[in-house]
């Protein structure tokens, strides 16, 4: 018996069938529906304003959907793995209220990075230690935090802004808000994390744990698998993807409030399952993730480009997790 | 016969139960013994027991001569000791070959990093499907699977490395009758390389057509230990329910 098709090096087996042609693999990929949705509603938008399709606007799309972007690509390992985080909206009020009062203090910019990404991984790790260690859902763990975590913002900063960054101010504002060959500076952190994570998934054992266990927990444990420690993994590795958003967040703002974040976990969530990771577990992608934070980057400026009463924009992007969930359910009976 | 593993007196308490009380069992090289009891008997624990899932509270376990106690499953492994779980254990958004190597994934090094051996796993679990007259394909996802492909990727994976024992916790179970056939061809093929399989089972006449010898266990407790053909399906029902006591 052959091995069916090999391709080296990158193939996720997770979508691989041998029996599937290539046609009907990219047909099936959550991501190319996704991809499909943004040109159509690109498109219509396009047809009733002129203002849709500049590069000016294009640009602000792309660099806000990094934001919500690179926040998803740290949610998709904890969803692979089969749980849920809805603190990463005060995680980073927790993380961007750190970088101010650091840098207000007059630190360099590496300190303040530093102490931020410290932050977020010890903010993701007290999630997963709950979760891990002493067994509670991760949906109740998450909200817990994220309650405690939006009110420590307020204890921290005693309702403060934060606008000066002594030393670091210039290096901030041209880290977060800058252009490189053209582009923000955060959409090659997007473009980076997008590939680190892909590696991380699909050629690591962390990856091809982290899909064990949202496939079957009791299977991974028996195979000797580290589960606890792998789950506590993952939601550190939310809170620094959440950190490096506070960086890059905090420079195109200039300033920190401790209301920073507030309600992010909504869009991220449906970022993350909109490009096909799981709620259930088991399944995400990293290029997902990122293309399901542009959709719902799209949706929003649409919906303001066309006019439509910014009211309304929670209920359509409810209505995209919805069907994106639906469309996961139709896919899973075609397989 | 070569004794392999050797338990004596094992009590297994999870709080007030006493899942398992005063259990002494022989395991010999190149037997297969067959390990009966009702719901709730202590099966699933003694068997967890022996893959070092459950630590005894008390009594001894040497193997090869050695006495041991096991942190975890892979410790276990380690020492040669391979278990097929009833649920099988397998995660359906993995591929064959990925279950196949859960857990002992083989790695290559590309530069700086050590990056998971796809092509190494897939060729290597293409071997022992071919071994096992199995026609799973390593790459093809476990959910598409049937019965009997699902036991061939639970199987595969106690042929990676050179076990001694292994248990099977009802392998027969849920699978055609063809594909029972087969499953226990492959039970005798392991004696036949020498491997001690222990068979845990429901089922009477799978017991009683590849089993050397037979254990009953009722309430914790070990009612009977005997060579198959002192035996009869008669008696192990009866001592399994309890209407004979003891043999």
């Amino acid at each position: 018996m052959s091995a069916p098709d090999e391709s080296p090096g990158m193939d996720i087996d997770l979508l691989k069938g041998s029996d599937r042609s290539v046609w009907n693999r990219v047909f099936l990929a959550q991501e190319t529906w996704i991809a499909l949705a943004i040109l159509v509603i690109g498109l219509i938008v396009s047809i009733i304003s002129a203002k849709f399709a500049t590069s000016g606007n294009l640009l602000n799309i792309f660099q806000n959907a990094c934001f919500i972007g690179i926040m998803a690509l740290g949610m998709t390992p904890v969803l692979i793995s089969g749980g849920i985080d809805i603190s990463v909206g005060s995680i980073l009020g927790m993380c961007g209220v750190t970088l101010g009062i650091v840098l207000n203090m007059d630190m360099p910019l590496a300190v303040g990075i530093a102490a931020t990404l410290a932050m977020g991984i010890a903010c993701g790790a007290v999630n997963g230690v709950v979760i891990a260690y002493v067994g509670l859902p991760p949906f109740i763990v998450t909200l817990a935090t994220l309650s405690i975590g939006r009110s420590l913002a307020l204890v921290l900063t005693n309702n403060e802004v934060f606008y000066e960054f002594g030393q670091a101010t210039d290096g901030i504002i041209a880290l977060g808000g800058g252009y490189s060959f053209g582009l923000p500076n955060v959409v090659y952190a997007l473009i980076v994390g997008v590939i680190v994570l892909h590696f991380l998934l699909t050629m690591t054992r962390w990856g091809r744990y982290l899909f064990a266990i949202g496939g079957n927990e009791g299977a991974a444990r028996l195979a000797g698998i580290p589960v606890d420690l792998i789950k506590v993994s993952s939601y550190a590795f939310s809170g620094l993807m959440v950190a490096i958003t506070a960086v890059f967040l905090v420079g195109w703002l200039g300033a920190v409030t401790n209301a920073i974040g507030t309600g992010y976990e909504l869009q991220v969530i449906a970022a993350t399952v909109i490009g096909g990771a799981s709620l259930t577990g088991g399944f995400g992608t990293a290029l997902g993730a990122a293309i399901g934070a542009v959709l719902v980057e799209v949706i929003r400026n649409a919906l303001l480009i066309a006019g439509v009463n910014p009211f309304w924009q929670g209920t359509f992007v409810g209505s995209f997790i919805l069907a994106a969930v639906l469309l996961e359910r139709i896919r899973s009976l075609r397989r | 016969m070569t004794v392999l593993a050797r338990l004596k007196n094992i009590v297994k308490d999870f709080g007030a139960v006493r899942a398992l009380d005063d259990v002494s069992l022989d395991i010999n090289q190149g037997e297969i013994l067959g390990l009966m009891g009702d719901n709730g008997a202590g099966k699933s624990t003694l068997v967890k027991t022996i893959a070092g899932n459950f630590q005894p509270t008390s009594g001894s376990y040497v193997l090869e001569g050695k006495p041991v106690v096991f942190s975890g499953p892979a410790e276990a492994r380690r020492h040669g000791i391979e278990v097929v779980y009833q649920d099988l254990a397998i995660c359906d958004n993995l591929t064959a070959s990925a279950n196949v190597f859960l857990g002992r994934e083989l790695m290559r090094q590309v530069g700086p990093l050590r990056v998971l051996d796809h092509k190494r796993m897939n060729t290597r679990s293409a071997e022992i499907f071919k071994e096992l007259k199995s026609e799973t394909r390593p790459a093809d996802l476990v959910v598409r699977m049937s019965g009997g492909q699902r036991q061939a990727v639970a199987i595969a994976r106690t042929r990676l490395a050179e076990s001694k024992i292994v248990l099977m916790d009802e392998p027969t179970a849920a699978i055609s009758v063809r594909q029972v056939a087969e499953v226990l061809a492959l039970i005798r093929r392991m004696k036949a390389q020498g491997l001690s399989v222990i068979l845990i089972s429901h089922r009477m006449p799978d017991v009683f057509d590849v089993c050397d010898r037979v254990v009953v266990m009722r309430r914790g407790r070990k009612v009977a230990d005997k060579m198959i053909e002192q035996s009869s399906p008669e008696e192990v029902t009866g001592l399994i329910t309890g209407a004979i006591l003891a043999a």
